[in-house]
């Protein structure tokens, strides 16, 4: 049996479209909902309910459905959307869910993106008082954004066969929408939900752009989008949902909301059932019965909670043969599946109840203006008591409200706020007013008064619904009240009321009420709950837009990059840079690389690309005054020529960063930091010099990528640099260790520093970077006859702990002190000051037993200690708490020293020196022994080459 | 001897026309220059022949000795400027010369960014998919010069015209860019 209408309805009654639903084949039109296409069939029962399994329907043709959740199972698996708001397409198959759906898992193959757009005048709605607003705006010269959710604009005209300016509605929507496109400047966007509103007129929306497309969305195009609005001003014009009446068995398949039916008939030509019962509170649900009434249905009964019939209305259904029973409510339903009958009952209950048969019931319990938004955006809310409800209850200076989400019932009304709000709003926005926009008129027979404010019918509170997809009943809400909760927010927590992908739209309101006559409160004096984003359900993948795969997180390369790649380096990942970590060769793994590498660098010539280092141009007369309030150390002494080590504390005395130091001039110094540190030590300075230090003449720039770095590591990269560069004189008496030359390298102008972070002979070589790439090869070419070896960040690790040499982040977790890492030479006793120097005179910086860097050389030299290990004092675990001495910092095997070893921040490390202690890994303890965190060289013999 | 950050990238940017036409320009000279005292800003731009931009968030242009050059604003009292390859040397030298003993700072930065120019009908709405500025003509005429961020890098963006845009981008990021560029245009390439 169909229950599709012989005409009407915005569908195009022409093309078939064929779908799958739970396993059946059904068909439907376009401009059908999957909602509105089952209707169609007859079929109510959508899915299960999500605790109690009790099997659930379609209570509203919109985003406000509580109920009518399914899974997309084709063309693309997608959980938990509206079968209300789900646009029917050729091909669809999909299921009901009881409340959970099943996230796909093979990636989604659709593009989801984002757009920044700014206006002067947002407004969101396009019902008549959003339509009107946004024209009023548009006219002034205003940019406009409109943006609805709906498919077309009109809104609550969508759901009625109004006519206005005695003409169909849709013709007054199709000429203003015609005006609003035509306009420049005007964006209207349809298919799209405004979800967030943040503070500053920021706004986020979502459009769904080729999900209705289905199988024929076309390749390449964003199916979503979401757009990052900026506005001066906002109308919203967000209407308002039905709300139903909570009775016992309120749950059943075909119970809906009387408007919905309403809109299922005018926009989809589709009737909710053979023969109703309207269970009402106000006018409105009278308008439904009728039409549905000329459409067909049978209206068994109009049950009017109220004392009294409106006349007007009464007459017009006697005379279609409508009964209405006024003073009486629907006290409870019957059915195994779908809705079969309903019991009537006095309001106050005295005689017995009667029962009706049916297979629908229309309810309406009166309107709750959507208000989400407003207070999204921080507007206070008031309760309403004549529409028993909550309202926009102060003016912002940036949003206004409009139409039915005011508490406005009537269409002329809603329109002439939509105009006045609109003009405000340019105004505000510095627009003179436009040509005027006539206000339409309407010829509704239904007069806009709200009706009589009835949350509940005492009945079985078990089986009386507040929240449909909670599972949420009355008597859980008496259960928290009874439990002492009064706030609507614990009480919403301790329910889950209108924490589901519905947000409470049509439970939310009820629960206050019924909360307010369980506590004998006033709503008055009741906060409603805070409505937060999202306002309608957002997929992660909409959210992550773009921001995925290679574009998820900026990878930074160095300009001699390209070249790792050609030569097979593996990369690290440090900060967003990609460092070549090692290059392995045929065979080799990280160990035996690494091994390789290193060997080559301490006995010939290796070299690395350092360019990731952070390198920060300081100039000024203060600039030597500024650096040494930086470094523990002494920088002002420098001579020009001279380069310095130094470490940067902070406030509270622990290593922030270190690095090295050159004086380029007697007023210019160039610094460098560690890789992933330096966008945070230029922050730092520039801190404090905007903060503290303002009156220093010292200006910091970043020139980090500006060069090339290339550290030329070995007994031979003496031989090596001399061949490239033959104007310098590389000689160890010539060219100091902690001197640099301006030289030309590979015929480019260079920077040469003789520094070293492995204690061997070292220079690094610094070219702009455009050259980096052709001094590297050029210096690879030199270095062929001692068998020059790339090498990367693992090798550099090596060699450096080897060294006992600290990494910022490895060795040191912000609890570190220079003197923790027996540096204590590194810390000037002649400043009167620097950062973190006042920290160093505390009691806990002084104790004894403070944590210390040292060594650690497993007894058994084969043994590899797992970095982050614990170190303990016994042989053997006493009971717990067992005592931590510290933990293992750094640990490889080393071609150096022939065996393993690690570094460690211990307990009183120093003293220990000598000691065995004990490593647990896995179900052994590593007996090691305490050394110098210097292993390799200690003399610094190798320094000099 | 040379290579620029998106050299590699030469093809893959040219083929986002008729969207964009997209091209780097490489190896610019650029000096980041630090200075608030007006008569060293005034003399440096005589120097120049290219008066520095005296309002927030716009950069100016002229000829002068150095041919072509542009001072961008980038911060109360920072600028950069903008020349052909092959000058910075000398005009660093020149820059420090007219600054004398004021307090400032002058550096070569030439290598620190590169350049991407974009031109198209598109580029206002290609850019607002990364960029939340607002690039509307009303709000960003030709002049408007803004560091700000696109999608994850930070640039310098100079609006040259209605349908022209400048963007500096750090070289290291200019990969990320430029294939952030190919995926925003892919849509209007699939439906053009």
């Amino acid at each position: 049996m169909t229950f599709r209408t012989p005409t009407g309805g915005a569908i195009d009654r022409d093309t078939l479209l064929h779908f799958t639903f739970n396993g059946q084949s059904y068909t439907g039109h376009p401009g059908d909902t999957l909602a509105s296409a089952l209707l169609a069939h007859g079929v109510h029962e959508v899915g299960g309910s999500v605790k109690l399994g009790r099997p659930r329907g379609i209570v509203a043709a919109g985003s406000e459905d509580p109920t009518s959740l399914v899974q997309i199972e084709a063309p693309f698996s997608e959980p938990m959307l509206l079968a209300t708001t789900v646009e029917l397409y050729d091909g669809l198959v999909a299921r009901g869910l009881a409340g959970q759906g099943k996230l796909a898992a093979e990636p989604d193959p659709a593009r989801y993106d984002a757009k920044h757009e700014h206006c002067d005048v947002l407004v969101v709605g396009a019902g008549p008082a959003g339509l009107v607003a946004a024209l009023t705006a548009a006219r002034s010269g205003a940019r406009v954004v409109l943006v609805d959710e709906q498919n077309q604009a009109g809104g609550a005209l969508l759901g009625v066969d109004e006519y206005v300016d005695e003409r169909p509605s849709a013709e007054w929507v199709a000429d203003v929408v015609a005006e609003l496109k035509s306009t420049p400047g005007v964006l209207v966007l349809e298919r799209t939900t405004a979800f967030g509103m943040y503070q500053d007129g920021f706004v986020l929306a979502l459009e769904k752009r080729t999900d209705h497309l289905g199988f024929a969305a076309p390749e390449g195009v964003a199916r979503q989008r979401v757009w990052r609005i900026r506005t001066r001003q906002t109308v919203l014009a967000t209407g308002a949902h039905e709300r139903p009446v909570v009775f016992a068995d309120n749950d059943r398949p075909g119970i809906m909301l009387a408007s919905s039916a309403r809109t299922f008939l005018h926009r989809y030509g589709v009737l909710p059932g053979s023969r109703a019962v309207v269970f009402t509170t106000n006018d409105s649900a009278y308008c439904a019965a009728i039409d549905l009434a000329e459409s067909g249905v049978d209206i068994a009964l109009i049950v009017d909670a109220r004392h009294e019939a409106p006349a007007r209305l009464a007459t017009e259904c006697a005379a279609r043969g409508i009964e209405v029973r006024a003073g009486h409510v629907v006290v409870g339903t019957e059915g195994a599946g779908r809705v079969t009958g309903v019991r009537i009952g006095p309001l106050a209950p005295a005689s017995p109840d009667i029962t009706v048969a049916c297979d629908t019931v229309l309810v309406s319990g009166g309107w709750n203006p959507v208000v989400s938004l407003f207070s999204q955006a921080r507007g206070k809310l008031r309760y309403d008591a004549e529409l028993g409800a909550f309202v926009p209850g102060e003016e912002l200076s940036t949003v206004r409200v409009a139409g039915s989400a005011t508490g406005e019932l009537d269409l002329n009304a809603c329109a002439r706020q939509g105009r006045d709000v609109g003009s405000e709003a340019a105004a505000a926005a510095g627009f003179a007013p436009g040509g005027q926009v006539p206000l339409p008129v309407s010829d509704s027979r239904c007069t806009a008064r709200s009706g009589l404010v009835l949350w509940r019918v005492p009945g079985d509170d078990d089986a009386s619904f507040v929240d449909l997809q909670r599972d949420s009943t009355v008597a859980d809400v008496l259960r928290a009240t009874g439990a002492g909760l009064r706030s609507l927010e614990h009480i919403k927590r301790y329910t889950t009321i209108g924490t589901a992908h519905d947000q409470g739209k049509t439970s939310g309101m009820i629960a206050a009420g019924i909360v307010a006559e369980a506590l004998g409160v006033e709503l008055e004096d009741q906060r409603p709950t805070t409505f937060r984003p999202p306002y309608t359900s957002v997929s992660f993948a909409a959210l992550a837009g773009r921001d995925r795969g290679e574009l998820h997180d900026p990878v930074r390369v160095t300009a001699i990059h390209p070249w790792h790649v050609a030569h097979g380096a593996l990369f690290e990942d440090v900060g967003q840079w990609k460092r070549p970590w090692y290059y392995p060769k045929p065979g080799e793994d990280l160990h035996t690389a690494v091994l390789r590498e290193c060997r080559a660098t301490r006995e010939s010539v290796g070299m690395m690309d350092g360019s990731t280092l952070g390198k920060i141009d300081v100039q000024g007369r203060d600039a030597g005054k500024f650096l040494d309030m930086l470094y523990t150390n002494m920088m002002s002494t420098l001579k020009v020529g001279k380069i310095r080590y130094g470490v940067m504390c902070g406030v509270d005395g622990m290593v922030i960063d270190d690095g090295t130091v050159i004086r380029v001039g007697d007023e210019r110094y160039l610094i460098t930091t560690t890789t992933g540190n330096a966008a945070k030590i230029l922050d730092w300075m520039e801190e404090w010099l905007q903060t503290e230090w303002p009156h220093l003449d010292v200006h910091c720039t970043s020139v980090t990528e500006h060069w090339a770095t290339i550290p030329l590591v070995g007994p031979r990269s003496r031989d090596v640099l001399a061949a490239v560069a033959p104007s310098l004189d590389v000689s160890n008496e010539a060219f100091e260790f902690m001197t640099w030359h301006d030289t030309v390298v590979a015929g480019v102008p260079a920077r040469v520093c003789r520094i070293s972070f492995s204690g061997e002979l070292a220079y690094e070589i610094n070219v702009t970077a455009w050259h980096g790439i052709a001094v590297w090869e050029a210096l690879m070419a030199a270095g062929e006859q001692y068998g020059i070896t790339p090498y990367g960040t693992e090798t550099m690790h090596v060699l450096r702990a080897e060294k006992g040499y600290p990494i910022i982040g490895q060795e040191t977790d912000a609890t570190v002190t220079p003197q923790d890492l027996g540096m204590s030479w590194a810390v000037s006793k002649k400043k009167p000051d620097f950062i973190g120097k006042r920290s160093f005179a505390r009691a806990e910086n002084n104790r004894t037993d403070r944590k210390q860097l040292v060594g650690l050389l497993p007894v058994d030299p084969s043994v590899l200690l797992p970095e982050g290990s614990q170190i303990v004092e016994t042989d053997r675990l006493p009971e717990p708490p067992v005592r931590m001495l510290g933990h293992v910092t750094s640990s490889y095997p080393s071609a150096a020293l022939g065996r393993t070893f690690a570094l460690a921040l211990v307990r009183s490390g120093h003293e220990r020196i000598g000691e065995t202690l004990f490593v647990p890994v896995e179900d052994a303890l590593v007996p090691v022994t305490v050394t110098e965190s210097v292993l390799y060289d200690k003399e610094g013999a190798r320094r000099d080459g | 001897m040379t290579a620029s950050p998106l050299a590699a990238w030469r093809d893959r940017l040219a083929a986002l026309a008729p969207v964009l036409d997209a091209a780097e320009q490489p190896f610019r000279s650029q000096l980041t220059v630090r200075v608030s005292d007006p008569d060293a800003i005034a003399a440096m731009g005589s120097a120049l022949g290219v008066q520095f931009p005296s309002a927030a968030c716009t950069f100016t242009s002229g000829s002068g000795r150095f041919g072509d050059v542009e001072v961008l604003w980038l911060g109360p009292d920072e600028f950069l400027v903008v020349a052909a390859p092959d000058l910075q040397i000398t005009i660093e030298e020149v820059l420090r010369g007219a600054l004398g003993t004021v307090r400032g700072s002058v550096v070569d930065t030439s290598a620190q960014r590169t350049t991407v120019v974009l031109e198209g009908p598109k580029v206002r709405d290609v850019l607002a998919h990364g960029c939340s500025v607002d690039l509307h003509p009303a709000s960003a005429p030709g002049g408007t010069c803004v560091q700000t961020l696109l999608a994850r890098t930070g640039i310098i963006l100079q609006v040259n015209g209605d349908d022209r845009v400048t963007v500096l981008v750090r070289s290291s990021f200019a990969e990320y860019l430029a294939a952030w560029l190919c995926d925003a245009c892919s849509e209007y390439l699939a439906v053009a």
